[in-house]
């Protein structure tokens, strides 16, 4: 940590701000004046000169005015910040190499409107926002994904200029929030499945070759599965029933980290895997997920998958 | 080179600056050569259109040549760049380019802040009570402008404006302070340039005729003047400029170099008055014949009009007392004497012819003085229009035109008077005035512009003698307005008699004169005195940089308190239904942010058994109260509230 770093966490006391919604009081939000403030300054002094100078009167209230005008502006810049509520929200996993989007939720409880704020997670990239009075907006800071695991979202700058522009006030955010990325996935053909895996016999929906009754049909079953014939002869009130078979799995598949080439790098090999999970997930295909120390059982949808990616992204070698 | 959208400039932004730099240059038209202010309005213009048209600004090279054009019609038109109207005219252009050139916001910030600039320049012109309030609009516009800049295009047009006046409305206690309590310089700071005074109008120094029915037709306050006592009779009041004693034919000149100091036995008792002179370019005071006691910085010349150290540019105030009846010069100086007697050889015979008949028939000076001025009342008008007059002007006046304003017959009266051996002199200066009765300032304005004579009787000193007087006694009596025909051309201001025009006119003059005389005519001996009234005596810079600091750091931090508090919601169900959860929290239960009174209440029937009966209550009361319609639930609210422990 460089000296500046350290002197900053010194007077601006970083620490996380948990995840509850933070109000910005006086003591966070940070003001001074801006290059166009400075600017103003000086034309001031110039003006000033000017108006003693030629001793106009008019020039002098001008002068003066527009130096009252540069306080009220440094007021209401810092109240464009102050009493602001800050909710972090909850950012969607997002694979390596895409951008992920932090959501803070910034909460305008005054009746004016608070525009042209800037929030700023990476240095150069802003995100504007304004907010109408008495409402709520939800900004997504963005920040680029470039390893698997945990993203945790850094340092946030807050800050504006409204509505002189003559002074900068800025909060500094730091809600504990991170976003879970996955392993940026490999195109790859699936691996055949393994009999060993195949061979075992389950109960479920997934066969559909050896008749083994009748069940009845819950609202998720589709309308073709329907036995039309044997729900006729229920009666009238009666549920429709569903032919139930006994399952051939053919189509179920086992991923294994063992299965991909042990000469690439670990990351590949976990990009590979990723995906095989998309595809199988595309395939509509049961797959399971196998890695040293963690075993995912053979499932399908969407928890699953997401489960199997989390499994990936968090991965430890 | 592209902008970051971040800084770029919205569109809707441009009919922004476009009235922030008409409003700012526009009443620079009225005093600028018609040259440049086509230029300026050309480029407006084309800003607009091309900003209407969604085109391309124009290049840089483009830009190059039109600021070169600008600045090379500024060389030629007024001879340098660096005057004080070159600066001006400079400014005016640069703003008129700047909107070819509105890229980004630091380009439209560049706008305001030039806007902000050419609002000072217009002081040097003007600093009437229009000119205020103008100042006040066109501030109030450029505020907005900045404020729309920075919102973007979500702010509505009246938001901005709304904000923009509360922002303005809050800076004034500030400028109010840093106005009373600014330590004051008296400027100049260094030279000023050579034109920084010039369009001054008041008498000159020399008179010729029609110099001074010129002046006369302006309207123009020449200065003010406030008695201590009573008002003297307005035919008592000759404000001494110049006097005159060299004559070459047409023009009379005042005595160059410096005489023996004047010797004055005051016959009245003081009169004590207060003079607010307008500026005029010139070292004279015009101070009430005969002065009597002159404040620092004022002196007497020979001919006792009272002079000031340095020609007068700004409008200053002096304390100044006059004995209305006065000797002066009784021992005048033989020198003096001979000076004026003087005449042009050759010139005006005939007057030369009918001095010396007078003198052969009486040679007592009085009688030549009657003589005169019976000759004058006889068969002469008083008029602003004269004839033109030939090479022998004074008999030409005499014996042809007979139509003349005051310096015609001040001048023939001198010159007869020094034809017949008697020493006379022209005095020029104002004559009488007009008291505003709702301020009790006299105004004398330019059309109250006055030439009068002196003559020095042996005994007696000099004496005047007022020839206008034989001609028009109502002139000195009450006025110009009431001495001339209708018809002649003399401001309309000046002549307006009927009593609510008039009336009007006092006002709007007397609110002029407060703003003068308390807002403008604030400088460091005005500051003293009202700062040892707030109790600060004696204050150098020191104590008031303090005090400054001080009430600026006060009224800042009461904005501050004011508008960063936050105020309770005006709901009272809410407020109630607050305080019922606060008290709820002492028995730690909170309420999560999600949860309706109904599951709250849910919860603390399992939590906190002994309450759930008042706090059901509580809940019943707040949401009929809430949501239902019947007002009188609040009360139920509150008792319930009241009951929770």
């Amino acid at each position: 940590m460089g000296l500046l770093a350290r002197l900053q966490q010194a007077l601006f006391r970083w620490h996380s701000d948990g995840s509850a919604p933070l109000r910005l009081g006086q003591r966070r939000i940070f003001i001074v004046p801006s290059r166009p403030g400075l600017f103003f300054a000086v034309a001031l002094i110039v003006m000033l000169i000017g108006a003693i100078n030629y001793n106009l009167a008019l020039g002098h209230a001008l002068v003066f005015l527009l130096a009252g005008l540069g306080i009220v502006g440094m007021i209401h810049t810092f109240r464009n910040l102050h009493d602001l509520v800050i909710t972090p929200g909850r950012p969607e996993p997002v694979f390596a190499g895409e951008t992920a989007r932090f959501p803070l939720t910034l909460d305008n409880e005054r009746k004016a409107p608070r525009l042209a704020l800037e929030l700023e997670a990476v240095k150069g990239q802003f995100v504007e926002a304004a907010i109408a009075g008495e409402s709520r907006i939800t900004i997504r800071v963005p920040l680029p994904a470039q390893q698997r695991g945990w993203l945790a979202l850094p340092r946030v700058r807050l800050s504006t200029r409204y509505p002189l522009g003559l002074f900068t006030a800025w909060a500094y955010l730091q809600p504990d929030m991170r976003c879970l990325v996955y392993p940026a996935p490999i195109i790859a053909p699936l691996p055949e499945p393994s009999q060993a895996q195949s061979g075992s016999t389950r109960q479920g929906e997934g066969g559909q070759e050896d008749f083994a009754g009748f069940r009845e049909r819950l609202p998720a079953d589709p309308l073709h599965h329907v036995a039309w014939k044997a729900s006729a002869r229920q009666g009238g009130n009666a549920p429709l029933l569903i032919k139930q078979f006994a399952g051939g799995g053919q189509s179920e598949l086992q991923l294994d980290w063992a299965q991909t080439d042990p000469t690439l790098a670990a990351e590949t090999r976990l990009g590979i895997l990723a995906g095989w999970v998309l595809a199988a997930e595309a395939a509509g295909l049961r797959y399971g997920l196998c890695l040293p120390g963690s075993n995912q059982a053979p499932a399908a949808g969407d928890r699953h998958r997401q489960a199997c990616l989390e499994a990936l992204a968090l991965y430890q070698p | 080179m592209s902008t970051p959208a971040r800084l770029a400039l919205d569109r809707q932004t441009a009919p922004w600056l476009f009235a922030s730099a008409l409003i700012t240059t526009l009443p620079h038209f009225l005093h600028q050569p018609y040259w440049l202010s086509g230029l300026a309005a050309l480029l407006l213009f084309w800003a607009v259109w091309l900003w209407w048209k969604d085109e391309r600004l124009p290049g840089r090279w483009i830009l190059l040549f039109l600021v070169g054009t600008g600045c090379a019609g500024i060389l030629i038109e007024f001879r340098s760049l660096f005057g004080r109207d070159a600066g001006v005219a400079m400014l005016v252009v640069f703003m008129a380019m700047k909107l070819l050139e509105l890229k980004s916001r630091r380009d439209a910030q560049v706008v305001v802040m030039l806007g902000y600039f050419l609002l000072l320049t217009h002081y040097f012109y003007s600093q009437s009570i229009p000119t205020g309030l103008w100042l006040l609009v066109a501030f109030w516009l450029l505020t907005a402008t900045l404020i729309r800049l920075h919102g973007g295009y979500v702010s509505s047009r009246q938001e901005t404006l709304r904000l923009a006046a509360k922002l303005c409305l809050q800076a004034i206690p500030f400028m109010l302070a840093l106005y009373v309590l600014f330590p004051r310089v008296s400027g100049p700071l260094w030279g000023l340039p050579s034109d920084a005074h010039a369009g001054m109008t008041g008498l000159s120094e020399t008179m010729s005729p029609g110099s001074i029915s010129r002046l006369a037709q302006s309207a123009d306050i020449a200065f003010r003047a406030r008695f201590d006592g009573n008002q003297p009779a307005k035919h008592k009041l000759y404000w001494r400029g110049p006097v005159l004693e060299e004559f070459d034919g047409t023009t009379w000149r005042p005595t160059a170099g410096r005489g023996a100091s004047p010797a004055l036995d005051n016959l009245s008792p003081p009169l004590r008055y207060e003079l607010t002179l307008e500026p005029h370019n010139q070292r004279w005071a015009l101070a009430l014949d005969a002065p009597m006691q002159l404040p620092e910085g004022v002196s007497l010349s020979s001919p006792l009009t009272a002079m000031l150290r340095q020609p007068l540019t700004e409008r200053r105030r002096l304390q100044l007392a006059a004995s209305l009846d006065y000797r002066f010069n009784v021992d005048e100086a033989p020198g003096t004497l001979q000076r004026n007697l003087v005449l042009p050889p050759g010139a005006n015979p005939r007057a030369r012819d009918l001095a010396r008949r007078w003198r052969e028939a009486d040679s007592n000076p009085s009688s030549l003085i009657g003589k005169a001025q019976a000759l004058f009342a006889a068969s002469f008008t008083y008029t602003l229009q004269p004839p033109l007059l030939g090479e022998h002007s004074v008999d030409d006046f005499l014996f042809r035109t007979q139509r003349g304003f005051c310096e015609h017959y001040a001048a023939a009266f001198v010159f007869l008077m020094r034809a017949a051996g008697v020493p006379a002199r022209v005095v020029s200066g104002y004559q009488g005035g007009e008291a505003n009765p709702l301020d009790g300032y006299v105004v004398i304005r330019q059309s109250d512009a006055h030439a009068w004579a002196e003559v020095w009787l042996a005994g007696r000193g000099w004496v005047r003698v007022d020839p206008t007087a034989a001609v028009s006694p109502a002139r000195i009596e009450t006025g110009i307005a009431d001495a001339l025909p209708f018809g002649e051309p003399l401001p309309a201001l000046v002549q307006w008699r009927a009593d609510w025009l008039r009336g009007l006119r006092y006002r709007w003059e007397a609110i002029n004169n407060a703003w003068n005389q308390h807002f403008l005519g604030y400088d460091p001996q005005r500051q003293r005195q009202l700062l040892s009234r707030l109790g600060l005596p004696d204050a150098d810079w020191r104590s008031l940089a303090s005090a400054l600091g001080l009430t600026c750091a006060l009224l800042a931090a009461a904005l501050t308190a004011w508008s960063l508090h936050r105020r309770p919601k005006t709901d009272p169900a809410w407020r109630l239904w607050q305080k019922a959860l606060r008290r709820l929290a002492k028995r730690e239960v909170d309420c999560a942010p999600w949860e309706t009174p109904l599951a709250l209440a849910a919860r603390v029937r399992t939590q906190c058994p002994e309450l759930a009966e008042t706090f059901q209550a509580v809940v019943d009361a707040y949401l009929k109260a809430r949501y239902g319609n019947a007002p009188n639930h609040l009360k139920d609210l509150r008792t319930a509230v009241a009951q929770l422990r």
